[in-house]
């Protein structure tokens, strides 16, 4: 997320036109800065105000009820707000981790040969572009329990066919595997644009100083991808955490709640049971942890600046 | 020089097994859209190929994927130009006009704070709005809530390729006595015309593709093709053959898309990370 420091206009000679400058520089932010106040911030306090309130609907006005603190109180007693942080936690690192260290590999064997590398790139674009809901229908059928082609396959090893999304020891590894195969091509994209960029002349120096292929990976490229790794990971971290779509399809968040995440305990609560006021806590609490790990992200690495 | 040839082999193998993995269940679905119920419950591989899903998806009566596919297209469409219009001005006011380091600051984290939050937690609130003005289950309200979701990202993106616009011609411009908005469409437009592309196709796509605010700010007849395609899969009895032919039609954009514009679509993925 590239936030740079602004490039000043130099103002030119003539006169007006610093007034000018005011006037555009202000009509030309001017939508934006709506768009985000009115929808963005107006939303929040939306939220925030709501969710101290028990809300029902009579027609199109809401009757707002005052309850206090009372939704935030029972937020860490609800079974599935609980199970859905821990397995969000549990589905964000891994699936992403998985997704770093594949995507790694295979840029790295990508960006060391010669030919085909646009015919690689186009095809491992492919899962970017499908709708999370069409990734989700494509391996509910791959993985369906009576004909999809992973018990095919399975099977073919002379193994029994396994209810995949349907039993709770393996849907949540199942929705992780299915993450994995949408996003690694991503990590992928990322990391051969990265070592695409490399400076050369860097490799040079290392083969006069010989260094054979290991030391040139571990001294030469992982340093100097470090900032295409973090921004790759920060991406994905934060789409992991907010998935949605494929849970929703796959196992709608059972069976039990071993899929249970978040987004969908929140879609649950909210839109499901129509729990207006509890959901919009639930969500607060959710933007709130959301903050809490930015800040805390950028505190380390100001810390870490602070230190080099 | 033979080992320098095997480990390329090998490289080749190992990619193109890769590529395989990920080409596969996409071309197995949509497969699985030209076969009978029974063909894919038997698991026949060679099968003969029928229309009847497609027929069925697209000219039932019972069947709303062609307003659905319109729908998208309007609510993408839309909120794209929308989101280029907007994003161009701001990522040139911002990056390019002096505001005060502050105002630059906290709206940019603020775009990155309000990207982490779910969209689902957005959703009820934009909902809860939505519904208080009238503008629920309009395409009024998807519009603006896609053009929302997607306008920080637009920023930065733009962002890059404006701060990229030589400074020479724009005091070249500046002396010439070109207002500002002249200096924009003769000037910095035609420059980041590949940074337009990029944005654009990536705000489309995310907009075409986009399930959970969709599935609570539409009704039957505002209904996006995600939301549609969930349907199929909540049903009962599961229409599988019919889920994966409504699934083959809805990555045509974005194969389309793929196929015209895959450099806009690379540059647009990694412009941002690398810059």
């Amino acid at each position: 997320m590239p936030i740079g420091e602004p490039r000043a206009v130099a103002s030119s000679g003539k006169r007006g036109s610093l007034l000018d400058d005011q006037v555009w520089r202000w009509a030309t932010f001017a939508p934006a800065l709506l768009f985000m106040l009115g929808l963005s911030v107006l939303p929040l306090v939306n939220l925030v105000a709501t969710s101290f309130h028990q809300v029902s609907w009579v027609g199109a006005s809401a009757v707002w009820q005052p309850v206090g603190t009372a939704h935030y109180e029972a937020l860490p007693n609800d079974p599935l707000f609980r199970a859905g942080l821990l397995n969000t936690v549990i589905f964000a690192v891994s699936a992403v981790g998985g997704q770093m260290v594949l995507g790694f590999a295979l840029a790295l064997l990508c960006s060391r040969i010669r030919g085909g590398r646009i015919f690689y790139r186009t095809i491992f674009i492919l899962p970017i572009l499908i709708p999370g809901i069409v990734i989700g229908a494509i391996w509910k059928l791959m993985l369906n329990f009576d004909f999809g082609l992973v018990n095919k396959i399975v099977s073919l090893f002379g193994l029994m066919p396994h209810d995949w999304l349907g039993s709770p020891a393996t849907a949540l590894f199942s929705v992780i595997i299915v993450d994995i195969w949408h996003w690694t091509p991503f990590c992928f994209l990322l990391f051969l644009a990265g070592l695409e960029s490399l400076p050369q002349d860097v490799y040079e120096a290392a083969q006069i100083d010989g260094a054979n292929r290991w030391q040139e990976l571990r001294y030469v490229t992982v340093p100097l991808m470090v900032p295409t790794i973090v921004v790759t990971f920060a991406f994905r971290l934060v789409l992991a955490f907010k998935v949605f779509d494929e849970v929703y399809l796959l196992t709608g968040g059972g069976p039990g709640t071993s899929t249970e995440v978040i987004s969908f305990t929140l879609y649950q609560r909210f839109f499901t049971e129509d729990r207006v006021g509890y959901g919009s806590a639930m969500g607060v609490a959710v933007i709130f942890l959301v903050s809490l790990l930015l800040v805390v992200a950028l505190n380390t690495r100001r810390k870490r600046e602070g230190m080099a | 020089m033979r080992r320098m040839h095997l480990s390329r082999l090998m490289g080749h193998a190992v990619l193109v097994i890769a590529a395989l993995v990920v080409l596969f269940p996409v071309v197995w679905v949509v497969a699985a859209g030209f076969r009978t119920p029974i063909s894919l419950l038997m698991g026949e591989f060679a099968f003969s190929p029928v229309l009847m899903n497609f027929a069925e998806v697209l000219f039932s009566k019972t069947s709303d994927f062609l307003l659905n596919y319109r729908n998208s297209l309007l609510v993408g469409i839309t909120s794209t130009a929308l989101c280029l219009l907007i994003g161009t001005t701001a990522a040139w006011s911002l990056y390019r006009m002096r505001w005060h380091p502050w105002v630059l600051h906290s709206f940019l984290g603020w775009t990155i704070i309000f990207h982490m939050i779910p969209p689902i937690a957005l959703a009820g609130a934009w909902y809860t709005m939505a519904r208080s003005v009238g503008l629920d289950n309009t395409f009024t309200g998807l519009i603006l809530a896609h053009t929302t979701l997607n306008l920080p990202m637009a920023i930065w993106l733009m962002g890059v390729f404006v701060r990229d616009v030589p400074q020479e011609l724009i005091e070249a411009a500046r002396i010439d006595g070109a207002s500002t908005p002249v200096l924009l469409g003769r000037i910095v437009v035609p420059i980041i015309r590949p940074g337009l592309a990029a944005t654009g196709v990536l705000t489309f796509v995310f907009s075409w593709n986009e399930f959970a605010v969709a599935l609570n700010l539409t009704m039957k007849q505002t209904a996006t093709v995600p939301v549609a395609i969930a349907k199929f899969a909540q049903d009962y009895e599961i229409q599988y053959t019919q889920m994966a032919a409504s699934a083959a039609l809805s990555i045509v954009p974005a194969l389309v898309l793929l196929v015209i514009g895959q450099r806009f679509i690379v540059s647009g993925l990694t412009k941002g990370a690398i810059k």
